[in-house]
């Protein structure tokens, strides 16, 4: 077969444009089934906390765990993050290479800073006895909210290989394709970390 | 470095062991053929690296039936120990490993048979029935595959290495929790679903992306096959099932090695949270398989009947409605747990209810039968089986939808022999169907109709044997799962003709291999060389057979259902000597990068199973970098000149071929 391999005919650059715009399409539309299929990963995960978030073992409950102070922290940390996202986005959007590594740094450090917010508070959790293995309550707010967090986790990995391809390749269409799934990626996060924050910390707290 | 792997996971009782030395044996004279054939090269090239779905297809197709025969081997076992193990004689398996021997059966029968088969189907044909070449996203198809693959390998190491899930099939807790059941059975049992389900959530995706995106121009939703709608409906539930079964096992395997408590007995577990979260897959997972079963039929029937489908609009609305009410019956598999008679009462009448789309869909199918003129080619033959069983379970199903009978008959081999009724009359009678059906236009010839039909009579009669003497074993008190029984009760007759019964399918799956290779061995005799075998009414049948790997040389305009029996009646499909004009077509490349990721899954899988952590962290590595340089693969695509499609044109033979 392979040497009936021609490359792509890159004289006819309409139907190369026709091609990616396809490509581009049904990209989008298949990264929001994918996201559709997290939108019912995390509900279970809220079900499932709301189920045993009463089930606390004789243990500390909500109310003593969890400051919402500290998750407001977090909050705008992450809705930040997704703010700067969306200038990063922009910016590939007008070519700007520099405003766009320097936005998505921004954009990983603050997520970054988040998920250490989140880590140290695992940490306080656990090392005051309160582990996960404490009750089906607790079991139920780790595996939650690290799920979010095993998340963020994948959005750094991507934004570093993001910030290595646009050095590598400039804005190709497949890095402007990226760079947009990336920023719907992010926001989605955002949102899922609302419902956190409102079910889990505010909740609680009242 | 082994975590809690010991010489002792390699020591099995005889009946295992035998297994293992088969299991063994049969992968050596694999991979002694291919070497002595010479044909790894081959083998990598041309099908493992594949990214054509057809190849894809054939590939699932054939592992599907490998575990078919591993799952009616443990089926014979099963069935065979009951026959003999009543009063003084317990038989020759141990409760232990018979636990083993039934959860295995009922993984491997759902997960790597019926699940193989669907995809398997879908991707032999959905690109070729809407005139495309090819699904969304064939890195992502060949990746599945091998996640597939994996999670396949993973459930089979399990009887070699270690020892098998004793938990039945959907592993309830607090059974299934590591208090109770210690071994690496259940997490074997959590990491290849696991594996596996993953694979299938990605096809899900692709497949809804690639029928929403990719039809031939002039295709509108309403002209699709029904097959596509219902391909269409099945994976539109995979995306909104499988996430829950991922969580599902996920909490399942924290509980069991993390020491978190979601379903176990104590410290706030909550045990019927996993019945209901794995039911609220686990229902729609039914009509997953059911669908594409249903799509299969309405491609056959039209076909041999002479005559379009009677109620087309009604089959599509009785898709929807199957996909939208699957979602609101999964309480009726635990009616018993005690959740009041009002909420039983609403699942016991939403049950009901999905009867009407259901019957909606049999009487369409008659109807498009009535005075047709009918061909009773073996595709039509397991229809009119499907039609008798699945009318049988789908009755008995109504029976079991009513709460108070259901307390009687719950957990009672009543049940067992109602869903075989609709997994074997159903799902597997359709696939069967569907595989004889589209054969042809996959392998370029017709497949055996003499043996053919012989394999159908020993599945209808087998099925029939096996299961009608449940039916009624259920409503004498046997309860499922039995390896033994007093002697007293007189059921032993009865588990006989049901051992009789699963022989005969046995026999009937003989068949089929003899009617593969015969068919495959003479297969001068059956040649299609029209591409058009059976009278097809929709595009797959409008290009050659075998399809070539770019489906169609010139995409087809559609502009009616039953775009080809338009065509062929309208007379467009003549050329006339005209030369067709062709432009380049782009395919994607093959890769290995599908294969990388199932190899890193399953060492991923086996390091959790076994808690070897440095095995799960390298794999994961592995896995995560080949996807970060996969992604970034900008050349992975290369495209045919027209010169090089009319060459290609010309040798597959230019039998009346449709040009438009």
């Amino acid at each position: 077969m392979n040497e009936d391999v021609l490359a792509i005919d890159r004289t006819q650059p309409e139907v190369e444009m026709a091609a990616q715009k396809r490509l581009e399409d049904r990209t989008m539309f298949g990264f929001w089934v994918y996201i559709m299929t997290d939108c019912v990963l995390f509900p279970v995960l809220f079900a499932v906390f709301a189920v045993l978030h009463n089930n606390t073992n004789g243990g500390a409950d909500a109310r003593q765990l969890f400051s919402p102070a500290y998750a407001l922290v977090e909050t705008i940390l992450l809705l930040t993050s997704s703010f700067t996202s969306g200038l990063a986005l922009l910016s590939a959007r007008r070519k700007g290479a520099t405003f766009t590594v320097f936005w998505l740094l921004v954009t990983f450090a603050l997520g970054a800073a988040f998920l250490g917010m989140e880590l140290s508070e695992f940490h306080h959790l656990v090392a005051e006895g309160n582990s996960w293995r404490a009750s089906g309550f607790l079991s139920g707010f780790f595996t939650l909210v690290s799920t979010h967090g095993l998340h963020i986790t994948a959005g750094l990995l991507w934004i570093a290989v993001l910030i290595a391809n646009l050095a590598k390749r400039g804005f190709t269409p497949s890095v402007m394709r990226k760079l947009g799934l990336f920023a719907m990626f992010w926001h989605f996060l955002d949102v899922v970390w609302i419902f956190i924050f409102s079910i889990v910390y505010l909740m609680g707290a009242v | 470095m082994l975590g809690r792997l010991t010489l002792d996971a390699f020591k099995h009782p005889a009946v295992t062991t035998g297994g293992v030395v088969m299991m063994t044996l049969g992968l050596i004279a694999l991979v002694a053929a291919i070497t002595y054939f010479k044909k790894w090269k081959w083998l990598w090239k041309e099908w493992l690296t594949s990214t054509d779905p057809k190849k894809i297809g054939v590939m699932y197709i054939i592992v599907a039936f490998v575990m078919l025969l591993r799952g009616i081997s443990d089926a014979l076992m099963l069935r065979s120990q009951q026959a003999v193990s009543a009063g003084s004689s317990h038989g020759y398996l141990s409760s232990d490993t018979f636990q083993q021997v039934f959860s295995a059966h009922g993984s491997i029968m759902i997960f790597f048979v019926a699940m193989g088969m669907v995809f398997g189907l879908l991707n032999l044909v959905v690109p070729l029935q809407i005139g495309s070449r090819d699904v969304a996203f064939p890195f992502m198809n060949n990746a599945s595959f091998w996640l597939y693959i994996a999670g396949m390998v993973l459930m089979n190491t399990s009887l070699a290495i270690g020892d098998c899930s004793g938990a039945g099939w959907l592993a309830y807790p607090p059974l299934s929790e590591a208090q109770y059941s210690p071994g690496v059975g259940v997490d074997y049992w959590i990491w290849s679903l696991q594996i596996a389900g993953i694979g299938s959530l990605l096809s899900g995706i692709n497949f809804i992306v690639t029928i929403l995106k990719m039809r031939a121009p002039g295709m509108t939703l309403m002209k699709m096959p029904v097959f596509v709608w219902s391909v269409l409906g099945s994976m539109s539930l995979v995306a909104f099932a499988f996430p829950i079964l991922t969580v599902t096992l996920a909490l399942l395997f924290l509980d069991r090695s993390m020491g978190m408590h979601f379903f176990t007995s104590m410290a706030g577990g909550n045990a019927m949270m996993y019945v209901n979260l794995i039911w609220a897959w686990g229902h729609p997972e039914v009509y997953i398989l059911i669908l594409p079963a249903f799509g299969v039929f309405s491609e056959i029937v039209p076909v041999f009947s002479g005559k379009k489908l009677f109620g087309y609009t009604s089959m599509v609305w009785a898709i929807w409605a199957i996909v939208l009410l699957s979602f609101l019956v999964w309480l009726h598999h635990f009616f018993t747990m005690g959740a009041g008679a009002d909420v039983n009462a609403f699942f016991g009448i939403m049950t009901m209810i999905i009867a009407v789309p259901t019957g909606v869909k049999v009487f369409n199918w008659l109807f498009t039968m009535y005075k047709g003129r009918i061909r009773f080619t073996t595709p039509m033959l397991w229809f009119m089986g499907f039609v008798v069983t699945f009318t049988l379970g789908g009755v008995a199903g109504v029976v079991l939808a009513m709460p108070p009978a259901d307390f009687q008959l719950h957990n009672s081999l009543f049940l067992v022999a109602h869903f075989h009724t609709m997994i074997i009359g159903g799902v597997v009678f359709g696939f069967f169907a569907g595989i004889t059906y589209w054969f042809p236009k996959v392998f370029g010839f017709k497949l055996n109709e003499r043996l053919g039909r012989y394999a159908f009579w020993c599945w209808l009669i087998g099925f029939l044997l096996a299961f009608v003497p449940l039916y009624i074993l259920g409503l004498m008190g046997a309860t499922r799962r039995l390896d033994h029984y007093d002697a007293s009760l007189g059921w032993q007759q009865l588990f006989i003709v049901a051992a009789v019964g699963v022989a005969l399918i046995g026999l009937g799956v003989g068949f089929q291999i003899l009617q593969f290779v015969v068919s495959i061995w003479k297969r001068k005799e059956n040649m299609d060389t029209t591409g058009d075998p059976w009278g097809g009414r929709t595009l797959e049948w409008s290009t050659a057979s075998p399809a070539p790997e770019y489906n169609f040389a010139v995409i087809p305009e559609v502009t009616t259902r039953d775009a080809f029996w338009e065509m062929k009646k309208s007379k467009t499909t003549e050329t006339a000597g005209k030369a067709p004009h062709y432009e380049p077509i782009t395919l994607p490349k093959n890769t290995p990068s599908g294969v990388l990721i199932g190899a890193a899954s399953f060492a991923f899988g086996f390091g959790m199973v076994w808690h070897m952590w440095w095995l799960v962290i390298v794999a994961l590595l592995a896995a995560i970098t080949t996807l970060i340089i996969r992604l970034n693969n900008e050349d992975t695509e290369f495209t045919l000149s027209p010169a090089q499609i009319t060459e290609m044109e010309a040798s597959t033979g230019d039998h009346g071929r449709l040009y438009l």
